[in-house]
C-alpha cells in the first residue's frame, strides 16, 4: 500500500528526512516507487524563486526535444540541476533527471502572474504530449519554486540513487510518497504527489469514484486536466478546481470531496450555499478510503480523510516544523521532540490545516467550524 | 360438388395452433365449474360429449358396449377466445385438474387478425431473451486495495436529484468573511431540485390501472416516505389524479403527467390554487418505449364513472391520446414552450421534464434540453417498457433498447461536461427477469440518475400474470384477472389495495438492501455511483464495446 510523508517547516530541510520517515513506515508500503515534490526551494534554487522550474526525466534525444520546444516558446535557460546518480541494484536508470530553471519569454515580462501561470501550464502540457508521442520526455511540473522528482523503486534506495543524502537540495515544504500506483500500469506519471499550478496533493488509498470524477474534471474545459494515469491524480485537480477556478476557501475542499448529508448541511451557517455546492459538485465526491495531503500556492498544507473508511494519517510537530504522516512512527522520525499528546488524528469531518512556515495547526470541522489550534 | 371443408372442419384451427393448450384431467376434475367461470377469455367451456364404453366383466371376454353422456371441460378453438395462459383456471381449481401449457409451435400471429384488425394487446415485448441489462456484471470489487464497505454497518445515501443542477461556476454564491453565501441579488434562476430515491414508479394512469391498484401504489409510496423515510416518488400517468390527493399534503410524492390527450388536466389546473404542497415534478409525455411514435388509448369499456370524472370526459367512449401533442409542431414548441408553461403554472418551483421513447433521435431531444435552462431532466423509456394497450407490432418491433440509448446520451453529456446538469431517468425493462436492483444499479453506472419501473411493481406488488411468452397480456381488454388493469368492479374488487401497498413497501425495502449489497463491495456509499462505468463488465464483447465498458469472460 502507500505511505505518505509530508513535512512543512520554517527552515530549509533535506528530502532525506521524508525518505527516512517513509523508511520507518516501510511495513505499510511495498517500495515500488517514490515521488517527491519540493516547494519553497533552498540550496542553489534559493535565489531563483521567481523563475519557473521544469522538472522531469528524459532520454538523451529528449533533451534536444526540450531545448527545441523551450527555445521556440521563448524560454531562456537560467540554471540547470541534475541529481548525481549513484547506481543502485534494481533501479533502472533513465538518461537524464533534471530540474531546469527558465526565464520567461520576453513578451511575458510585464504580464500578470496569472498569465504566466497559464503559459507554464500550456508549455508543460505541450511538452508532455510531445514526450509521450516520442517516448522521450516526462515532465512533472513547471512552476516557480517547485521541484519534482519521481522514479520507480524503493524510497531509501532512490534517495541513495539520487544522492540526496549528499545533495544540498533543500526546501521548506516536501511531500513524499512511497509506492507506485499499481492499480493501473506502472507509469511515472502515475506516481504521487501530483501537481498543477501551485497546488499539490498525494493520497493514500484507492479511489472508487475515479471514473465519474475524471470525466467531470475533463469536461471542465480547463487545460491541465489530463493524464489520470493514477486514480489519485484527480485529488490534486479537485483542489485546483475548487480553490483556483471556483475561488472557494480551502475548507470547502473537504465539503466537496466528502459532502455532508442534507440534514447536516442544515445545521451550517452557510447552508444555502453549501446545499447548492453539494449538488453542483456531486461528481467530485470521493468514496474513500482516502487520506489526502496537499498544499496550496501560499504554502498552506493540509490533511483530510474520507468520510467513513479512513486511511492512516496523523499530524504533529512543534511550531516551525510540522509533519503530516501516514503513521506515528513516521512522525517520530520527522519530529521526534514534540508533545505527542497534541498529535492530531483527523476524523471524518476534520481537515487539519497548517499555516505557511509551519506557524500553527488548525482543525476545521465540517459541522463545527474551527475546533482546535496548535502553535 | 360441395367442398369438403365444412365436413372435415378444414379452415378451423387446431389446438396446436394456439399459444396455450389446456391440459385438463378427466379423472381429477370434480366438475365444479370454477375454471370455466373464472376464465377471462372464455377459452374453456363446459361441454357434454357422448362416450362409447366397452366393458367385459365375466371370465370370458364378453364385451358389451354402452354409450354415456359425460360433461367435460373443453378448450375453444376460436381465435377470439384464445387461451392467454393466465392460469386462473389452475388457481381456482380445487383438485389440480387443469393447467394451460405453453405451445412453442403455435401460429397465433398468423391468425390473430380476423376482421382485418391487427392484434392489439397490453403487456410487454414478447421477447423472452435476457436483456442487455442482465448481461452486465459488477466486476470492480474492492477487497484489499480498498476495504469493502459493510452493507449492514456503514451509512449509505442512496438518493438522487431530480431537477436541473447549475454548474458550479454559475452558482449565485459569493464569499463573505471566509464563508460562501447565497447571493440573493444576483438574479440567477436557481432551478428547483428534489432529492428522491433513485428508483421511481413510472407513469401508469388511473384508467390503465384499476382504482384499487393505483390506490395501493399511492398508499405504498406515501408509507415509504412518511414512515420509512424513503423518498420514493411515483408518476401519475396520463389521466389526472384524484382531487382529494391533489389537495393533500401527499401531493409532494407524486409526479402528475401531462400527455397529448391532456386528460385530467382540467381538474389539475383548477385545483392548483387549492394545493397545499407542490407536486414532486411534472412529467410531459412525448413517447413511450413500448410503442414509440404511437399514441395512447383507453378503450371505451374501461371508461367508467370514476375515470370519466377524473378525466373530465363522458363515460363509455374511446379515449385516444394522439401520437404527438397536436398543438405543437416543432421540437422547440413541443418541448420548450410546454416546459415553460408547466413551470410557470407552479411559479417555477416544480421541476418539469419530458419523457420520450428511446430512439436514435433521443440525442437530438437531449441536446435541445441541455440548452433549455428550465428543463429538469430527461426520462428515456426503452423498448422493454410495458403498456396498457398497443398494437402487437408496435410492441414487438418498434423501439430501441434502453442500455445503449442511455449510455450514448450520458456520454454525450460527458463530452459537453454537462453530465451533472441534466439528470437522465432510464426505464423500459428494468427488472424484466426480476433482477431489479442489479438492473437499476447497472443503468446508474451507465449514467442514469434514476430509473423508473412499471411492470416489475405490477408483478411484485399485485401478482400480474403477464410475461414475455404472451401470457395474459390482456390489459387492453379490461379483463385483467388480477384486477390490476381493469375498471370492472367485479374484477378489481379481487385486488386488496392494502396488500398492494404492503408489497410496494416490501419491494422498496428489499431493493434498498440489495442496492447496498451491490454498492458496498464496490466501495460506493456516499453518492450514487452515476457513470461509474469501470465497475461494469459485459459478457459479450460487442455489448462491451457499444457501451464503452470492459468485457469479462
Amino acid at each position: 500500500m502507500c505511505r505518505l510523508a509530508a513535512i512543512t517547516s520554517e527552515k530549509y530541510f533535506s528530502p532525506m528526512e521524508n525518505i527516512t520517515a517513509l523508511e520507518t513506515m516501510k511495513e505499510g508500503h511495498d517500495g515500488s516507487g517514490m515521488g517527491l515534490i519540493l516547494k519553497n526551494l533552498g540550496g542553489e534554487f534559493k535565489d531563483l524563486k521567481e523563475y519557473p522550474v521544469l522538472s522531469g526525466i528524459s532520454s538523451n534525444t529528449g533533451i534536444d526535444t526540450i531545448n527545441d520546444h523551450m527555445d521556440s516558446a521563448g524560454f531562456k535557460l537560467k540554471h540547470s540541476w541534475s541529481p548525481k546518480i549513484r547506481p543502485v541494484k534494481g533501479i533502472e536508470r533513465h538518461d537524464n533527471y533534471f530540474a531546469r530553471v527558465y526565464d520567461y519569454p520576453d513578451k511575458y515580462k510585464g504580464r500578470s502572474f496569472e498569465e504566466k501561470e497559464q503559459l507554464l501550464l500550456k508549455t508543460r502540457v505541450e511538452l508532455r504530449k510531445t514526450g509521450e508521442r516520442e517516448g522521450s520526455v516526462t515532465v512533472f511540473s513547471f512552476y516557480p519554486d517547485v521541484l519534482t522528482l519521481k522514479e520507480v523503486g524503493d524510497p531509501l534506495q532512490l534517495g541513495e540513487f539520487f544522492s540526496l543524502d549528499k545533495s544540498d537540495l533543500k526546501a521548506k515544504i516536501i511531500f513524499a510518497q512511497g509506492r507506485q500506483n499499481t492499480n493501473y500500469a506502472i507509469n511515472l506519471y502515475a506516481c504521487h504527489p501530483f501537481f498543477i499550478q501551485g497546488y499539490g496533493a498525494m493520497v493514500n488509498g484507492e479511489n472508487t469514484a475515479f471514473i465519474p470524477i475524471k470525466e467531470y474534471l475533463m469536461g471542465r474545459g480547463l487545460p491541465g486536466y489530463i493524464g489520470y494515469n493514477s486514480d489519485s491524480e484527480v485529488f490534486a485537480h479537485i483542489l485546483h478546481y475548487s480553490c483556483r477556478h471556483l475561488k472557494y476557501p480551502l475548507t470547502y475542499y473537504k465539503d466537496i470531496i466528502t459532502p455532508l448529508k442534507a440534514s447536516e448541511i442544515e445545521t451550517r451557517k452557510d447552508s444555502q450555499a453549501a446545499r447548492l455546492l453539494k449538488m453542483s459538485l456531486r461528481p467530485l465526491c470521493i468514496d474513500g478510503p482516502n487520506c489526502v495531503m496537499g498544499f496550496t500556492p501560499d504554502g498552506t498544507t493540509f490533511m483530510a480523510q474520507d468520510a467513513k473508511k479512513l486511511r492512516p494519517g496523523v499530524v504533529g510537530g512543534v511550531k516551525g516544523k510540522f509533519a503530516l504522516m501516514s503513521e506515528e512512527c513516521g512522525l517520530d522520525s520527522a519530529v521526534a521532540k514534540r508533545d505527542k499528546s497534541k498529535d492530531i488524528f483527523p476524523m471524518k469531518y476534520d481537515m487539519v490545516i497548517i499555516e505557511p512556515e509551519a506557524r500553527e495547526v488548525k482543525v476545521w470541522n465540517q459541522l463545527q467550524g474551527w475546533t482546535a489550534t496548535t502553535s | 360438388m360441395e367442398p369438403a371443408a365444412r365436413l372435415d372442419r378444414n379452415h378451423q384451427l387446431t389446438l396446436k395452433d394456439f399459444p396455450y393448450v389446456i391440459n385438463w384431467s378427466d379423472e381429477r376434475c370434480t366438475r365444479c365449474g370454477k375454471c370455466t367461470a373464472v376464465c377471462p377469455m372464455f377459452s374453456i367451456e363446459p361441454a357434454v360429449v357422448v362416450r362409447r364404453r366397452v366393458r367385459s366383466e365375466g371370465v370370458n371376454p364378453e364385451p358389451t358396449t354402452t354409450r354415456q353422456v359425460v360433461s367435460v371441460v373443453k378448450q375453444v378453438n376460436d381465435i377470439g377466445k384464445y387461451c392467454t395462459g393466465c392460469a386462473m383456471c389452475s388457481l381456482v381449481c380445487p383438485n389440480d385438474a387443469i393447467m394451460p401449457e405453453y405451445n412453442p409451435q403455435h401460429k397465433f400471429l398468423f391468425h390473430k387478425n380476423r376482421g382485418g384488425q391487427p392484434y392489439r394487446r397490453g403487456g410487454r415485448r414478447n421477447d423472452p431473451q435476457i436483456s442487455t441489462l442482465d448481461r452486465l456484471k459488477f466486476t470492480r470489487i474492492s477487497m484489499l486495495t480498498d476495504p469493502a464497505l459493510d452493507a449492514g454497518r456503514h451509512e449509505f445515501r442512496i438518493r438522487t436529484y431530480l431537477g436541473r443542477i447549475l454548474p458550479a461556476d454559475e452558482l449565485p454564491i459569493k464569499l463573505v468573511r471566509g464563508s460562501l453565501e447565497l447571493d440573493k441579488k444576483s438574479g440567477t434562476f436557481i432551478p428547483p431540485v428534489r432529492e428522491i430515491y433513485p428508483i421511481m414508479i413510472g407513469s401508469m394512469s388511473i384508467g390503465a390501472l384499476s382504482p384499487n391498484m393505483w390506490e395501493g401504489l399511492a398508499m405504498g409510496i406515501t408509507y415509504l416516505n412518511e414512515v420509512e423515510g424513503m423518498p420514493v416518488v411515483m408518476c401519475s400517468g396520463e389521466g389526472g389524479m384524484p382531487s382529494s390527493l391533489l389537495r393533500s399534503r401527499f401531493l409532494k410524492y407524486f409526479i402528475p403527467q401531462i400527455a397529448s390527450g391532456y386528460f385530467g388536466w382540467d381538474e389539475i389546473v383548477r385545483t392548483i390554487p387549492h394545493m397545499i404542497e407542490d407536486p414532486c415534478a411534472i412529467e410531459i409525455k412525448y413517447g413511450q418505449g413500448a410503442k414509440p411514435g404511437d399514441g395512447g388509448l383507453l378503450m371505451a369499456h374501461k371508461v367508467l364513472k370514476l375515470i370519466s370524472e377524473i378525466r373530465g370526459v363522458p363515460m363509455g367512449v374511446d379515449l385516444p391520446s394522439p401520437p404527438t401533442h397536436q398543438t405543437k409542431y416543432s421540437i422547440e414548441e413541443a418541448v420548450a414552450k410546454m416546459i415553460q408553461s408547466m413551470s410557470m403554472a407552479w411559479g417555477f418551483r416544480v421541476p418539469v421534464y419530458p419523457k420520450i421513447s428511446a430512439t436514435k433521435t433521443t440525442k437530438a431531444v437531449l441536446n435541445n434540453l441541455v440548452r433549455n435552462p428550465y428543463a429538469a431532466g430527461l426520462s428515456i423509456d426503452g423498448e422493454d417498457g410495458g403498456t396498457g394497450a398497443a398494437y402487437d407490432v408496435s410492441m414487438n418491433s418498434m423501439g430501441h433498447p434502453i442500455a445503449s440509448n442511455l449510455r450514448e446520451c450520458y456520454l454525450d453529456l460527458v463530452m459537453q461536461g454537462k453530465q451533472n446538469e441534466l439528470p437522465l431517468i432510464a426505464s423500459g425493462g428494468v427488472g424484466k427477469k426480476g433482477n431489479l436492483a442489479a438492473n437499476a444499479a447497472s443503468l446508474i453506472m451507465l449514467g442514469a440518475s434514476a430509473v423508473s419501473i412499471g411492470k416489475y411493481i405490477m408483478q411484485a406488488a399485485a401478482e400480474c400474470l403477464g410475461d414475455e411468452y404472451n401470457r395474459c397480456n390482456v390489459c387492453n381488454l379490461g379483463k385483467c384477472p388480477r384486477g390490476i388493469t381493469t375498471q370492472d368492479p367485479k374484477l378489481y374488487r379481487r385486488l386488496d389495495p392494502d396488500k398492494v401497498a404492503e408489497r410496494v413497501v416490501e419491494v422498496f425495502k428489499s431493493v434498498d438492501v440489495e442496492l447496498k449489497k451491490i454498492f458496498a463491495p464496490m466501495g460506493r456509499s456516499t453518492e450514487l455511483p452515476i457513470g461509474m462505468s469501470d465497475g461494469l463488465s459485459a459478457d459479450d464483447p460487442a455489448i462491451a464495446e457499444r457501451l464503452k465498458i470492459s468485457y469479462a469472460c
